[in-house]
């Protein structure tokens, strides 16, 4: 069964909290519910994406740094 | 000058269009694959798509934006603010490239953009800076001795700084003696550089800057404003002029601002800003801005003089023919910043589709802004949606107006800083003119919970 984190905000979005850091996650890594997976930033301001479940990540579905809209998967989860 | 690139977005694209087109210059607006929709491209003559949504792929990609301008056939380029308004090199390229750009040369913009040299440039033309140590201080025992000349309290800054790290505010020479050390590591840690520098703090300071217009030859203000409300470092409300500057101040504070920008022989318009120090009356340079800025309209309400047609007229290498003795201000005139911000949520930024508008009419109102009912805010870009703009006799009546005016605004679907700008027009202390710098983030504190529409 597959469960996805979706964007609560629109804007531009980003795996790793500054360029010159590691990924918050990696697709494999086993993550619980509240873990951050990435940031959003909308109209200049960073917003950090949060698990709302747990799981194993199997796929990012939004590359970093493309443009993401509101209510759009990012992340695809198996149990 | 023929045909204008317009190297910007949203509501500064819209001004600029507007006075270009009042003097029969042709113009040509860059937009991202986000912005096809924005009013801009809806008025301006011709408009070219510089790529992706994202700023560092379109508005901030110097290859697309100079290929645009030369596949348009354009002969000059306005940064507006923002972007590359104060990017030296791009200044650089559009003139090599043979066309004018709508700003000071580059190397003006390179010198007033570093710190140090401004600093020294301001203290060479007589423009009094922020006293405390002229540069980096490597010795425990000279900072000491600084910090005892340049009195308390004191900001202790790293050198290679930024982002708030390594700042210290130090109220006496025990404190020092306790923090500088302290300071010393958090700068070594963050940046690999432990080199301190020291600088008077401020306790209730204004931020007063003066508008000022050049033609590389003469120079002369437009009088200041006061931006002392202010969210994290972001203006909210402006105002022309400072309401409580003692008129003697106001005179010598313009006239230092005239002395820097002619000893730099500057070209366009431009701000000088400083700190105004309430308690003891007085003025220190902080920086100058070589663009238009945001609240330049309040001092075009104040004066009658369209900056960005002077700034066209400048850059297309006429003498100005405006003079000191041509700029009267007259009456009280106020902006304040309607952005897509959720006032009583931290300020959250809320893109959205604009439902429904409508905007305010009356004498001494104008709406400097980038939206029509049904357009899609989008969330690549800041979060300015227009800009509300009275003038009146005077400050009084203005803040009525004002209050009036805001009652009026109605952008539908999309949270707005609207409650906030009502509220404080209603504010005894802003009424009074009784605010610093410090003075709306502790007002939001008590009062951001009840900013709502």
């Amino acid at each position: 069964m597959s469960n996805k984190i979706l964007a609560h905000l629109p804007g531009t979005f980003y795996r790793r909290p500054s360029p010159d850091e590691a990924e918050y996650k990696s697709i494999g890594d086993t993550i619980v519910e509240g873990d951050v997976i990435g940031l959003i930033e909308v109209m200049k301001s960073f917003h950090e994406v949060k698990a709302d479940r747990a799981g194993t990540i199997t796929a990012f579905l939004i590359e970093n740094e493309d443009p993401v809209m509101a209510g759009q998967p990012i992340a695809e989860l198996s149990d | 000058m023929r045909t204008l690139l317009i190297a910007n977005r949203g509501e500064i694209a819209v001004r600029i269009i507007r006075a270009a087109q009042e003097l029969g210059i042709e113009t040509v607006q860059v937009y991202s694959d986000a912005d096809k929709d924005m009013l801009a491209v809806q008025i301006a003559d011709r408009a070219v798509n510089i790529g992706p949504p994202q700023a560092a792929k379109s508005y901030l990609n110097m290859d697309a934006v100079l290929a645009a301008a030369a596949e348009a056939g354009a002969d000059a380029v306005h940064p507006g603010y923002g972007f590359f308004a104060e990017n030296a090199d791009f200044a650089d390229a559009v003139t090599n490239a043979g066309m004018k750009f709508v700003g000071p040369a580059g190397d003006t913009i390179r010198r007033m953009g570093d710190k140090v040299a401004a600093r020294q440039a301001a203290a060479n033309a007589g423009v009094p800076t922020v006293p405390g140590s002229d540069g980096r201080l490597d010795c425990p025992d000279e900072a000491r001795r600084i910090a005892e000349a340049t009195g308390f309290p004191l900001l202790i800054k790293a050198a290679a700084g930024g982002g708030g790290r390594g700042i210290r505010l130090v109220n006496d020479l025990d404190e020092f003696d306790r923090l500088a050390p302290q300071a010393r590591a958090e700068a070594e840690a963050a940046f690999g550089d432990g080199g301190l520098y020291i600088e008077k703090f401020v306790t209730h300071g204004r931020h007063v800057e003066v508008q000022i217009l050049g033609d590389g030859t003469d120079a002369i203000h437009l009088h200041e404003r006061e931006c002392s409300l202010q969210r994290r470092r972001q203006k909210v409300w402006e105002e022309a002029p400072a309401p409580m500057l003692p008129d003697a101040v106001r005179a010598k504070l313009c006239d230092a601002a005239v002395n820097l920008a002619q000893a730099v022989s500057y070209s366009g318009a431009g701000t000088v800003e400083f700190m105004y120090d309430d308690d003891s009356g007085a003025f220190y340079f902080l920086e100058m801005n070589t663009r238009i800025q945001v609240e330049h309209p309040v001092s075009e309400m104040i004066t009658g003089i369209d900056l960005i047609r002077e700034m066209l007229l400048i850059a297309d290498g006429r003498p100005m023919t405006l003079t000191q003795g041509d700029i009267r201000p007259h009456g009280h005139a106020i902006e304040v910043r309607i952005n897509a911000e959720n006032p009583a949520q931290d300020f959250l930024p809320f893109p959205g589709v604009v439902s429904d508008l409508s905007v305010p009419g009356g004498p001494g109102v104008r709406f400097d802004g980038m939206i029509y009912p049904g357009y899609a805010i989008p969330p690549f870009y800041d979060s300015l949606l227009g800009k509300l703009i009275v003038w009146a006799g005077d400050r009084d009546q203005a803040i009525n107006r004002m209050h009036r005016a805001l009652k009026e605004l109605k952008i539908g679907g999309v949270q707005t800083t609207r409650p906030l700008h009502r509220e404080l027009c209603n504010d005894p202390d802003v009424r009074a003119g009784n605010f610093h710098t410090r003075w709306l983030e502790d007002w939001l504190d008590k009062n951001a919970t009840r900013l709502t529409d």
